[in-house]
């Protein structure tokens, strides 16, 4: 802040036109009803001075006080005198100046508009930003000035659209007028209201015409902001809810093993992630960054290995016994979840995104992508690819469809099938460990991670169709889109049961999932 | 398994099992009341208000198991939603019990506390029928019913069934659930239903109205019993197993499975409603976790504990994991989950006829000495 504050006076100075700030002025602004003051505020804006910002930023800083019916500026316990700059100790009697929440948003965009002629083109797009929504005509001598001065090709258009939505405020029709129709382009959200707002007052009807055709195409806009969010945000769940279902895809499609604890596994690998963070924070401060990328390796064979110990030792005995295992594996998810609440307390760990992960791009006004989202949609990507050529491409792949389709014969061929078990299992929830450490970058990770997402994924499986991949995907992104869609439509809650009532109901029409099973194996 | 002849009906319980039934009678229709209400409290045969509170929520428990036994047990359907069936008999008994609070709520109005408290002025539709006991009875068994009917009729004509039916009735109550727990379905959101104060117009939390309450559930789950046995016992019981054993089979020989699997959900359904009803103004509270799928998995470890396909089993299963669990959450409560996980790995590992099969084993083992 004090940087911008030093680049602010700078080019003030540079620009040159100091109207010096007078003793009545800052008095006006700091003392008095609100309504007097943001209008003295205002008219200070039009002709700043570095004198004028460094008052400004002083008082929404709450570093001036009231000395004798005159404002000061409160530095290292001593007053300064806004006008002349001269110093004096600073009184018991000084009283504060209170700011109220309008007066302080006032203060904001009045030094925001300052700074849009600052020489560095990171502040000034803040300051754009800032600005949103929050200009009135008494900014429109600077941000002329500024629209004037500016070379960047998006600042300058989005001033223009500041500019637009000051002169909106104008007494000339003239000036109204042109100025609705610039605001056609905007892309901003802020701008629709703004319109609303003007509309409910405008006379003229020549300019009010122009607010209709405007308002029209802004609303027509943001509505497509709103449609691409929703698919984004679609995509994005269906990508989280692909990665827990690929695992799933794996042991319950093609193994035919309901396993209830993935969750649970899932569940390990956001802790193994939580784990790599710990060592990472502690021993490797400097890399801390990089942590996540040690996590993904860390998470698989954290979950697999879990995963392998479980099949030898439990879901082994219980092949071609789906409800047992069903049964026997909730019994394993309890003891995991125990087990983490025992080593960990029952408590959410935090875990937090590396520096790289935060933030977004901005794709529309109303439409900003997160990182850590799209990061995952291309993590999800990849491993989908991964266990695509695992299964397709390789030696292990082979085998497990192998095993898979006929037991016996791939025995036969000297296939040693109870390892290809243990091999398709701990592969099965290596990924879900990798599903994990991709949630525990975008909700809480607790001991009950798990359980929020196993009636969902298994409802992925179900709808996909056992037995392959292309289902799981399909199903996946899917009941994604549809979700955030029936979500935007009638919330949350609702949604979900209409999902969930939507699957019972195409159950009914295909029983055997999107994409059918044909054949022999159908029945069993 | 390969013969043919069909083994005669038997009598609805041999002479020894009739009299295990009267012994029953006895000791929870009797004894119980005598050592709770007549013997005094320093004595050593005083039975506590603890004890019987514990039994009577067990002995609701135990009417699920046997309900779970009927359509698990006998007719090879794993339901993970009869914890919905459960709940949806309790909260129609938890309307009435709202309704007989009366004026006596918080907010001193007509209406219950949370509806005053979301500012409802009249009552919803679906609270028409509350202030009525006679028809909230009927609730009871007709709402759960009602909605496995409906469920159930799509499940089994589009033929879900083995693990795929188990997860869709998951699902089921998982929605369920989510539905209960919005304030605006009007079944008082995540709190649910308590504070009772009456039913009948007489006091819920007097002695006497509890030890009434106790001895209708165990009576209700000794006709259920008896029920349930001559259910398994009929050829519609038969075919039931057939279905369980071979379900392709029972088609081939010309019978349409539809209609007995859709007949004994339903049955299974309400049985577990009526225990829903008999528990909640025995506990004072109904809310939406009832419905979680944990609570509805638990049902079927306990059958599965006790013994599947025989109808004792599961009730002694209800007991055992029951019991325990009241003695480990709070003697050591971090390892009830631990004990909880174990059980459901070890039975279905080391115990698949639970115990009642091991006692049989273990009898057949001294007779053949």
């Amino acid at each position: 802040m004090p940087i911008r504050n030093i680049f602010a006076i700078a080019i003030l100075l540079i620009a040159g036109h100091a109207y010096s700030i007078t003793a009545e002025a800052t008095k006006a602004i700091a003392i008095g009803e609100g309504d007097a003051r943001i209008e003295a505020l205002r008219a200070a804006v039009a002709g700043a001075d570095e004198k004028t910002v460094a008052f400004l930023q002083a008082l929404a800083e709450d570093a001036v006080k009231v000395v004798a019916g005159k404002p000061v500026i409160v530095k290292d316990d001593q007053a300064v005198d806004p006008v002349t700059g001269t110093q004096s100790p600073l009184p018991d009697t000084a009283e504060d100046v209170m700011n109220n929440n309008r007066m302080r948003g006032e203060l904001d965009s009045a030094l925001a508009a300052i700074k849009l002629l600052s020489p560095d083109v990171a502040v000034r797009r803040e300051a754009v930003q800032t600005l949103q929504g929050e200009v009135d005509e008494s900014k429109l001598p600077l941000l002329d000035q500024a629209f004037a001065q500016e070379t960047v090709p998006d600042i300058k258009e989005r001033l223009g659209l500041l500019r637009a939505a000051a002169l909106l405020g104008s007494a000339d029709p003239a000036k109204r007028l042109a100025a609705a129709k610039l605001l056609a382009d905007s892309p901003q959200a802020a701008t629709k209201t703004l319109l609303i707002e003007r509309l409910q007052i405008e006379q003229d009807p020549g300019v009010k015409g122009a607010l209709h055709f405007s308002l029209h195409q802004v609303e027509s806009r943001l509505a497509w902001g709103d449609r691409l969010g929703a698919i984004f945000s679609g995509i994005s769940l269906g990508s989280i809810l692909l990665l827990v279902a690929l695992g799933l895809a794996i042991t319950y499609g093609l193994m035919g093993v309901i396993n209830m604890a993935h969750g649970e596994l899932m569940m390990i690998g956001a802790y193994a992630t939580y784990v790599v963070q710990g060592l990472f924070q502690k021993y490797l401060p400097g890399a801390f960054d990089w942590y996540l990328l040690a996590s993904v390796p860390v998470a698989f064979l954290a979950s697999a290995l879990v995963g392998a110990a479980l099949e030898r030792s439990v879901i082994r005995f219980l092949y071609g016994r789906p409800l047992e295992t069903l049964l026997a594996t909730w019994g394993i998810s309890l003891v995991l979840m125990q087990g983490v609440r025992t080593l960990f307390g029952a408590q959410n760990v935090g875990v937090e995104n590396p520096n790289w992960m935060s933030g977004g791009v901005q794709v529309l006004g109303n439409l900003s992508l997160p990182y850590n989202r799209l990061v995952i949609v291309g993590f999800a990507i990849a491993v989908l690819v991964g266990v695509w050529f695992l299964i397709e491409k390789t030696r292990l792949g082979l085998f497990v469809r192998g095993v898979t389709q006929n037991r016996p014969i791939a025995a036969c061929m000297g296939v040693n099938t109870a390892r290809i078990d243990t091999y398709a299992f701990a592969l099965g929830s290596g990924i879900a460990g990798l599903a994990g450490c991709a949630l525990s970058q975008v909700g809480n990770v607790g001991p009950d991670l798990g359980q929020g997402y196993i009636v969902d994924s298994f409802m992925v499986v179900v709808l996909g169709g056992v037995g392959q991949l292309a289902g799981t995907v399909y199903a996946a992104l899917g009941l994604g889109v549809l979700n955030k869609f029936l979500e935007g439509w009638t919330g949350a809650v609702l949604a979900k049961i209409a999902v969930l009532v939507f699957i019972i109901i195409f159950i009914q029409k295909r029983p055997q999932g999107i994409f059918a099973m044909k054949g022999r194996s159908a029945e069993a | 398994m390969s013969t043919f002849t069909i083994p005669p009906k038997g009598p609805l319980l041999t002479r020894g099992g009739w009299s295990a039934w009267l012994a029953a009678v006895i000791v929870l229709c009797a004894l119980v009341p005598v050592l709770n209400l007549v013997v005094p409290a320093g004595s050593v045969f005083h039975m506590s208000d603890y004890a019987v509170a514990l039994v009577a929520k067990i002995l609701c428990y135990a009417i699920c198991a046997l309900a779970m036994d009927l359509i698990w047990g006998y007719t090879g359907i794993l339901s993970l939603g009869h914890g919905l069936f459960f709940a949806l008999g309790g909260y129609a008994m938890g309307m009435y019990l709202m309704r007989q609070i009366g004026t006596d709520g918080n907010y001193k109005s007509n209406l219950p506390d949370f509806m005053v408290f979301l500012d409802w002025k009249t009552l919803p539709w679906h609270w028409t029928l509350s202030d009525s006991f006679v028809a909230t009875l009927l609730l009871v068994v007709a709402v759960p019913g009602l909605v496995a009917f409906v469920f159930g009729y799509f499940a089994f004509r589009s033929r879900i069934k083995g693990v795929y039916f188990s997860i869709i009735t998951q699902a089921m109550t998982f929605a369920a659930m989510l539905l209960f727990f919005r304030n605006e379905t009007g079944f008082g959101g995540n709190n649910g239903f308590t504070d009772f104060k009456r039913i009948l117009n007489i006091p819920i939390a007097t002695p006497s109205m509890r030890m009434t309450l106790f001895v209708l559930t165990a009576s209700t789950l000794l006709a259920f019993l008896l029920l349930a046995r001559w259910l398994v016992g009929s050829k519609f019981g038969r075919v039931l197993q057939a279905v369980r054993d071979a379900e392709t089979r029972v088609m081939f020989s010309g019978y349409n499975p539809i209609g007995f699997k859709l007949t004994i959900w339903t049955i299974s359904a309400m049985m577990c409603g009526v225990a829903g009803a008999l528990y909640v103004p025995q506990v004072g509270i109904i809310n939406p976790s009832e419905m979680s799928p944990a609570n509805s998995i638990e049902i079927a470890i306990w059958a599965a504990v006790g013994g599947r396909a025989t109808l004792i089993g599961p009730i002694v299963g209800a007991f055992i994991v029951n019991g325990a669990k009241s003695w480990l959450t709070v003697a050591y409560p971090e390892f009830w989950l631990y004990f909880l996980g174990a059980l459901f790995i070890g039975v279905t590992l080391f115990l698949p006829d639970g115990v009642v099969g091991l006692v049989k084993k273990l009898k057949a083992k001294g007779g053949a000495k």
